[in-house]
């Protein structure tokens, strides 16, 4: 019999090594020999992967006794396929791992940087003394009161962009500074402050910016002259103008009026540095109402799109900021008032705050949109708040950025929005659904809800209203609200090329017979004036 | 995402700005408990919200053992009181497509389907019923078209079994940084459209039990996913630009996931213009 042999009962029971109670080991030699051979078996090193199935096995039931998983029958096959995993991991090389260093830890050390002051304590105090309130905006009241509404960011979040405010109002000379929202990107997303800087800082700028666009205006009329010479040295027919002339250019508000009265800073994370938005002019607001794209997160990412935005994605922000702001930002009815000095003009731009102002109840504010009041003025469809006539300027050929506000005398194109402080109620719908939600935080507790409005032409708009406290927040990817579907502009017929001249229009040739009787004509004319100079010849 | 996880879980999508206030967060972590016990689920996920003009849905789903199976969606308007919907058909979503506009909040209001397909009016005058459709089979269609279209996990989160049903795999330790941003780490918890149409060579490289689902590599259109790592890292942030307010998130080398749908329920058909 081999070494395998069962055990067949009574076979030789009565000889030593067969009995029924010794057949644990029947035949020492043979069955250690099996034993032997099935563990050399067992021990054969695989070809492929240098393992063999012996450690292999008992590196599962180690880890199994180890873990102690539950259900361990039905996940055995995962079991054996991690420790062959990790198998693998053991490196015998001499090198070491490098530590990977992650954009985690670097994201860390920045948001860690938030926490320490910027600057020296004293030039703190400094600006305390000057101001009277604080500019800092209290960010963390406010998203306690947007959580009631279930909206808003992280409380982490909130905190870093508090921090990164406290930075930003530190560097830069503010006035009044205000959480404006979040706008999301494909990459990255933006953080943006409402800001209102002190008097003296935004004179610089438009000092800067007068002397571009004096510099702009000479290089234009130093081409000017070069075409005029250019054209008295060529004395070669040119091809004919072309009679398109562009359309006037709108000139942009001036910083501090309309639709640049507050200043934009946008960061892509709290700890990032803070980057300031350049003043809209209307040719973007215009061209942004027609386009619809993403933002990709970098500012200085061109918009590619048909009509040719003039700008990079940092302006197409810009104009989408104004537009949102114009068309959502709205206050209790009655907390802002015009000042009582000056005559209540169409163009009035400012308020005060009216100091008399009782709030209505949540309730009321919940059931009647006509309790709140857009607190920004409207966006013409020039992209100005203030209408301004191109024909006039382009005749006077002034330069720009004397906004005093030009007379609207004859022309029946001027544009007006609404006035200042309208109420939303006002504010159209589209197709069945009204321009605004407007609910209250809690059904359970009236006492302590407030009142939230949802915007819904501007999805991501939101505000609320709580007894003297309001506040207006967007969160959302900047776009408005279509019920239909984006249609994008068509391209403008084609111009015609040349203006219908007799020297270009194209007339038949003409025919044989035509030519011939032609010549006939001329040479019967000449005969004629021959003959008539042979008789004036004759007379003299 | 799973209820369980709730709490930690909206703080980690709140990046887009949509969460829920303190009291819906209450009251769901006290009703979806009642549910997973009411209706004997395995699993309860909390779906979203879909914002209606005049008010809001909350979705839950409930699963049962076999994880792709078709789950049970249920809706309330205040988080507390679940009702079941019925299971979507293809005639349902097909109707819903073309219904536009924003939900109304009121489930019983009733879409006139004569201006939007007189077609399908016309069919159901003839069988009998008004040409009509109602919110509630619109939301319906959209939860499902939502789910189909851009409902994503994890490469490696469920494994299928030998005999076709799927679970959650225990050794699911989380995608490695790198693996996190790189779209094809991530599938459609939905039956496969593309599975079959892959060459010879990527099908060698699959391994049945994690790969039997759909990758996003493929989506069309290009770039509809915004990819973002939040924090530097410690969250992957998926953002669907298709079915706008789709938020998916991920800690990497975690086993925490899930995505939450917070939006008026309306797909972004301008798309390929936004891009």
């Amino acid at each position: 019999h081999g070494p395998y042999q069962p055990h067949e009962p009574g076979y030789g029971l009565d000889q030593p090594g067969y009995s029924p109670y010794e057949d644990e080991i029947p035949d020492p030699q043979a069955r250690m020999l099996a034993i032997k051979n099935a563990k050399a078996y067992l021990l054969k090193t695989s070809t492929k992967s240098g393992l063999n199935l012996y450690d292999h096995f008992a590196n599962i039931l180690t880890k199994i006794l180890d873990e102690q998983p539950t259900n361990t029958v039905d996940i055995i096959e995962n079991i054996s396929q991690d420790v062959k995993w990790a198998q693998f991991r053991k490196k015998m090389d001499t090198l070491r791992d490098e530590h990977l260093i992650l954009p985690t830890f670097e994201a860390a050390e920045k948001c860690k940087a938030l926490f320490f002051k910027e600057g020296g304590e004293e030039d703190r105090e400094e600006l305390d003394e000057e101001m009277g309130e604080p500019p800092l905006p209290n960010v963390m009241e406010t998203a306690f009161y947007f959580e009631q509404a279930g909206i808003g960011l992280s409380k982490d979040e909130c905190y870093y962009i508090f921090l990164a405010f406290k930075n930003l109002v530190n560097v830069q000379p503010i006035q009044t500074c205000r959480f404006w929202g979040k706008i999301l990107g494909l990459e990255m997303n933006y953080i943006i402050a409402e800001v209102q800087l002190r008097e003296g800082e935004e004179e610089e700028e438009t000092g800067e910016e007068g002397e571009e666009t004096i510099a702009e205006e000479q290089k234009e009329m130093g081409e000017g002259e070069e075409e005029e010479e250019g054209e008295q040295k060529e004395k070669e027919p040119e091809p004919p103008k072309s009679t398109y002339k562009p359309p006037p250019e709108i000139p942009k508000e001036a910083n501090g009026t309309g639709t640049n009265k507050y200043v934009y800073f946008v960061c892509n994370e709290p700890g990032k540095p803070w980057v300031k938005l350049p003043p809209v002019t209307p040719a973007q607001i215009v061209c942004a109402r027609q386009i619809k794209k993403f933002f990709t997160g970098r500012l200085d990412a061109p918009v590619v799109s048909f009509p040719p935005f003039p700008g990079n994605e940092a302006n197409y922000l810009r104009a989408q900021i104004a537009r949102i702001s114009a068309g959502t930002h709205v206050s209790p009815t009655g907390f802002y008032q015009f000042p009582e000095d000056e005559e209540e003009e169409e163009g009035a731009d400012t308020y005060e705050e009216n100091p008399e102002f009782e709030p209505p109840p949540v309730s009321e504010m919940v059931e009647s949109l006509a309790t709140w009041a857009h607190h920004v003025k409207d966006i013409l469809k020039q992209g100005r708040c203030v209408w301004i006539n191109p024909a006039q300027k382009s005749e006077e050929n002034d330069e720009e950025d004397e906004e005093e506000e030009e007379e609207e005398e004859e022309e029946q194109q001027e544009e007006a929005g609404h006035p200042l402080l309208t109420l939303i109620s006002e504010d159209e719908g589209m197709k069945n659904i009204p321009a605004w939600t407007a609910q209250a935080s809690t059904n359970l507790i009236p006492e302590y809800s407030i009142a939230i409005l949802q915007s819904n032409r501007w999805p991501g708009a939101y505000a609320f209203a709580s007894g003297r406290k309001f506040e207006n927040i967007y969160f959302g990817w900047g776009h408005k609200y279509n019920p239909e579907n984006h249609t994008p502009a068509l391209p403008p017929p084609a111009e015609a090329e040349f203006p219908s001249e007799p020297g270009i229009t194209e007339r038949a040739d003409p025919t044989v017979e035509e030519e011939l009787a032609f010549k006939a004509a001329q040479e019967e004319a000449l005969a004629e004036a021959e003959e008539e100079e042979e008789e004036e010849g004759e007379d003299d | 995402m799973e209820a369980l996880s709730l709490p930690a879980a909206l703080a980690l999508v709140a990046g887009g700005g949509a969460g829920l206030s303190p009291e819906l967060r209450a009251a769901l972590g006290a009703s979806l408990p009642l549910v997973q016990r009411d209706y004997r689920f395995e699993r309860v996920w909390f779906w979203g919200c879909i914002q209606g003009v005049r008010g809001a849905y909350y979705i839950a789903e409930g699963l049962g053992p076999d994880r792709a199976a078709p789950r049970s969606c249920l809706y309330s308007l205040n988080c507390l009181d679940w009702s079941l919907l019925t299971p979507a058909t293809e005639e349902m979503l097909a109707l819903a497509e073309q219904v536009k506009g924003r939900f109304q909040g009121d489930p019983s209001f009733e879409y006139s389907l004569a201006e939007i397909n007189p077609e399908a009016a016309a069919r159901l005058v003839e069988s009998g019923k008004e040409p009509v459709i109602k919110e509630e089979a619109r939301l319906i269609a959209t939860i499902e078209h939502i789910d189909r279209e851009v409902g994503i996990v994890p490469r490696g989160a469920f494994v299928k079994t030998p005999l076709g049903s799927v679970h959650e795999n225990r050794h699911f330790e989380g995608l490695s940084l790198v693996e996190a941003k790189k779209l094809s780490s991530y599938f459609h918890f939905t039956q496969p459209a593309n599975l079959k149409n892959k060459t010879l060579l990527e099908k060698a490289d699959l391994d049945p039990s994690t790969d039997f689902l759909d990758s996003l590599e493929h989506d069309i259109p290009r770039g509809s996913w915004s990819i973002q790592l939040e924090k530097g890292g410690t969250v992957v942030v998926l953002r669907s630009l298709l079915w706008l307010g789709l938020t998916f998130y991920h800690v990497p080398t975690t086993k925490q996931f899930g995505y939450i749908y917070f939006g008026t329920g309306e797909k972004n058909l301008d798309l390929p213009f936004m891009l």
